[in-house]
């Protein structure tokens, strides 16, 4: 049976959106870790400015004229409805893409995404603080697994099933980049040898930021350094958060789409020049175009890949 | 007959159980306390998660609400399922003759068995159907017709819905709760299967499909979108039949033909099943403030590109006014008695009738001529002395706009409540499809009042739905 493109453009933000429900949750939990370990004065709302930049929703807070405490940014980041990227906004806007495509996903991956936000709807933001915050958010995560594990598990593997994981990954690229970019500085060489106090702890948060400190340790048996950091999630192709391995999971169901629609599209050479920043290259090279120009070059190549999906397909 | 007490299909007056209920009268015996509660609740948490809601108009905007589902099932012995099903076949096949007839000599009108102006003068009449011919001469091709009941053998249509008759999902999906609540009820009784509604849908409006569609036309179900009250509705039954949910604009018509804005470019669309009102179908015949519709669909409908059910205008054959000469339809057009009966109905604008209806209103049901889903009625014997009032000046300021009826002693069944297990109204809305041959699904969704004494059974306002069973021999 063909596919509207309506469809088509549903299923690839329906999984955008769980996607970034899950990163915005794991955004908020580490600022409000490195909230609980700041001892400076002013350190709390710097890092939690810091991660709504990351996050691109800085000056939709700003404009709330509301301190940057714990408090406000929790609730902003996970409740508040003019927050288009607030976890709110994103199950919301999952369940009714979900809703109108109703037939083209599984009863399980339905069930997941409703029984999900029907739980979410019921709870008192101001019931959510502290330890609450953070089961809440681990909740959120919990939900974007669950659903995740219902589409890999029943779903067909036909065009849908590739709009789906296209959209899933081109969000997680884009989070990454941010995450990055947010902290390039940090993670540039340096002259010195041993980062400080400071330096580690700020590449903490880039790694907790992707699920990352663990497996860093796995992947480089050695200390938190710089370059193995940036390394690990730009170039790393067996971490699931880094560029490389989502941009080759945007290539691989872009071609899908190609195959089984039996036409070669724009979207096909928009994943490969987007696949060619991170492919056959090193850190070096990167180092050397500037960290900074090379995420932003990445994003607005991922940019274009979605674009590029949406005339290809006839999203509208 | 508002004083009688009612029928109670489970019990006779002497306490014993009537025979189609005896396996479910023993299987309620046998289960242990807080069975029943434990299978509500179970019930409720399954139909929520599944998404099976509808929308409350007028209530907070996205509100969604779950029909309460009651998990003791209606049941219809195959010897009254018989007497209904020939009843409601005669009853469909009259209605399309009629609605033929209308749209093209009038045959009717011209032997003066219904006044012309009750039908050319009606809103629900449509011009532009005047002279088309749709696919095999079916207007009418998904029917739910309601039926009470206030006796052993008293049926009555209450009326018939032709235009976008809604609920089949629920009656399929009480069934599918009902076996999962309760699969040991199931072994103990034969009871008809509704499954096959979904391809017995798809094969109508597969056979309905215009002519050079080849053998497996494009069927897409219209619907105005994820906010409408019925919308879990429509994308079930696509997903059923393996049909495309459609919204307007992924529609369009371009040289008399309709297609589909797939992933690969436009697409012909053969059938159209609908779930759009008339007047939104198409903005350049109908509405032309309508959103939801598909600007030139009309044109390529006449021209036969496509075939649109139910086809526009049937709403002049289900008229609350229309529906008093049913009898006359089915005597005109098939030479029959009318196996079912009509609702005895009192007509306002008889000067007579009207101050015979005035003087009783308190006994009375009052219905808007254009109303539906329970609203704009009134129910004399439970209303208040101000709402008689209310409705004794709104009949004398608009005598065409109300029909009046008796007051039914609808039916009870067993249902479980708050307080136990007690009696409540009931109705029935069996589901017809008219396409190649007429199909009737066995059973249908029951709804059920659920408050005490309430014979209002529409599930926005406070009716539930039960699974209903038709018993095989």
């Amino acid at each position: 049976m063909s596919m509207l493109g309506r469809t088509a453009q549903n299923l690839f933000w329906l999984s955008r959106y769980v996607e970034r429900a899950e990163n915005m949750a794991r955004l908020l939990e580490v600022g409000y870790r490195m909230s609980l370990t700041s001892r400076r004065e002013g350190a709390v709302s710097e890092h939690l400015v810091s991660m709504m930049q990351a996050a691109e929703v800085d000056e939709a807070f700003a404009s709330k004229g509301k301190p940057a405490d714990v408090d406000n940014v929790a609730h902003f980041m996970m409740f508040d409805p003019t927050n288009p990227s607030s976890v709110y906004s994103c199950l919301l806007a999952a369940r009714t893409n979900a809703r109108s495509v109703r037939t083209a996903i599984t009863i399980d991956m339905w069930q997941s995404i409703n029984g999900a936000w029907l739980e979410f709807s019921q709870i008192k933001p101001r019931d959510v603080r502290g330890a609450k915050l953070l089961g809440l958010l681990e909740w959120v995560k919990h939900l974007s697994h669950q659903f995740r594990g219902a589409l890999l598990g029943t779903i067909l593997r036909d065009a849908g099933f590739a709009f789906l994981q296209a959209g899933n990954f081109i969000e997680r690229a884009d989070n990454t980049a941010r995450i990055l970019d947010m902290k390039y500085y940090v993670l540039l060489p340096r002259v010195t040898l041993v980062g400080g106090d400071l330096d580690i702890q700020q590449w903490t948060l880039i790694l907790r930021a992707a699920s990352a400190h663990r497996a860093y340790r796995h992947v480089y048996h050695d200390r938190f350094k710089a370059q193995n950091i940036a390394d690990f999630l730009i170039l790393r192709p067996e971490m699931p958060r880094s560029l490389a391995f989502c941009a080759q999971h945007v290539k691989q169901n872009v071609e899908a789409l190609a195959q089984f629609y039996g036409r070669e599209e724009a979207s096909c050479e928009a994943v490969r020049q987007l696949c060619a920043m991170v492919e056959n290259t090193s850190m070096e090279t990167v180092f050397s175009h500037g960290l900074h120009e090379f995420l932003t070059e990445f994003m607005a190549r991922n940019y274009h890949v979605s674009n590029s999906l949406a005339e290809s397909y006839n999203f509208y | 007959m508002a004083d009688k007490t009612p029928f109670d299909e489970m019990y006779n007056a002497d306490g014993s159980v009537r025979e189609p209920y005896r396996a479910l009268a023993e299987w309620l015996a046998e289960q242990p306390d807080k069975a029943l509660t434990l299978m509500q609740s179970d019930a409720e948490a399954i139909f929520r998660r599944l998404g099976i809601t509808f929308a409350v108009y007028g209530s907070e905007e996205g509100t969604e609400k779950v029909i309460p589902f009651d998990v003791i099932p209606r049941i219809i012995s195959a010897a009254e399922w018989r007497r209904l099903s020939k009843g409601i076949d005669q009853r469909v096949r009259a209605l399309n003759a009629f609605l033929h007839d209308i749209y093209h000599r009038q045959e009717i009108l011209k032997a003066g068995r219904i006044p012309e102006k009750l039908i050319l003068q009606n809103a629900a009449f449509a011009p532009e159907m005047m002279g088309l011919d749709p696919a095999k001469g079916v207007y009418a091709h998904i029917i739910g017709v309601d039926i009470v009941r206030v006796g052993p053998d008293d049926f009555y249509v209450l009326e018939d819905n032709l235009r976008t008759p809604s609920g089949v999902s629920y009656m399929l999906e009480d069934r599918e709760a009902m076996m999962m609540l309760a699969p040991d009820l199931f072994q103990r009784t034969k009871v008809a299967p509704v499954e096959n509604y979904p391809e017995n849908l798809r094969r109508t409006l597969e056979s309905v499909a215009p002519e050079g569609s080849g053998s497996s036309p494009n069927i897409v179900v219209l619907t105005p979108g994820i906010y409408n009250s019925a919308y879990f509705e429509h994308s079930f039954l696509a997903d059923q039949m393996g049909a495309t949910l459609c919204e307007g604009p992924d529609l369009f018509v371009d040289g008399g033909k309709v297609y589909m804005r797939t992933t690969t470019g436009p697409e012909r669309v053969h059938v159209i099943y609908r779930r759009i009102d008339d007047d939104y179908l198409d903005p350049l015949t109908f509405r032309p403030d309508s959103m939801l519709g598909v600007p030139g669909l009309f044109n390529a409908y006449r021209a036969g590109n496509v075939t649109l059910v139910n086809a526009p205008g049937t709403g002049i054959a289900d008229d609350k006014a229309v529906y008093t000469y049913v009898p006359e339809i089915i005597e005109f057009y098939l030479g029959e008695k009318a196996l079912l009966q009509n609702v005895p109905t009192y007509n306002c604008t008889d000067d007579e009738q009207r101050n015979w209806v005035l003087e009783n209103i308190a006994d009375l049901v009052v219905k808007e001529v254009h109303g539906s889903g329970g609203y704009g009625m009134m129910v004399g014997p439970t209303a208040t002395k101000a709402q008689h009032q209310e409705f004794r000046r709104k009949i004398e300021a608009r005598p065409d706009n109300y029909i009046v009826q008796p007051t039914l002693a609808l039916s009870t069944c067993p249902t479980f409540v708050n307080a136990g297990i007690a009696p409540r109204h009931v109705d029935l809305r069996p589901y017809v499809l008219v396409g190649d041959e007429v199909r009737i699904t066995p059973g249908g969704l029951t709804r059920v009042a659920l408050k005490k004494g309430s014979l209002v059974v529409n599930s926005s306002q406070g009716g539930g739905t039960k699974d209903t069973w038709v018993l095989e021999d």
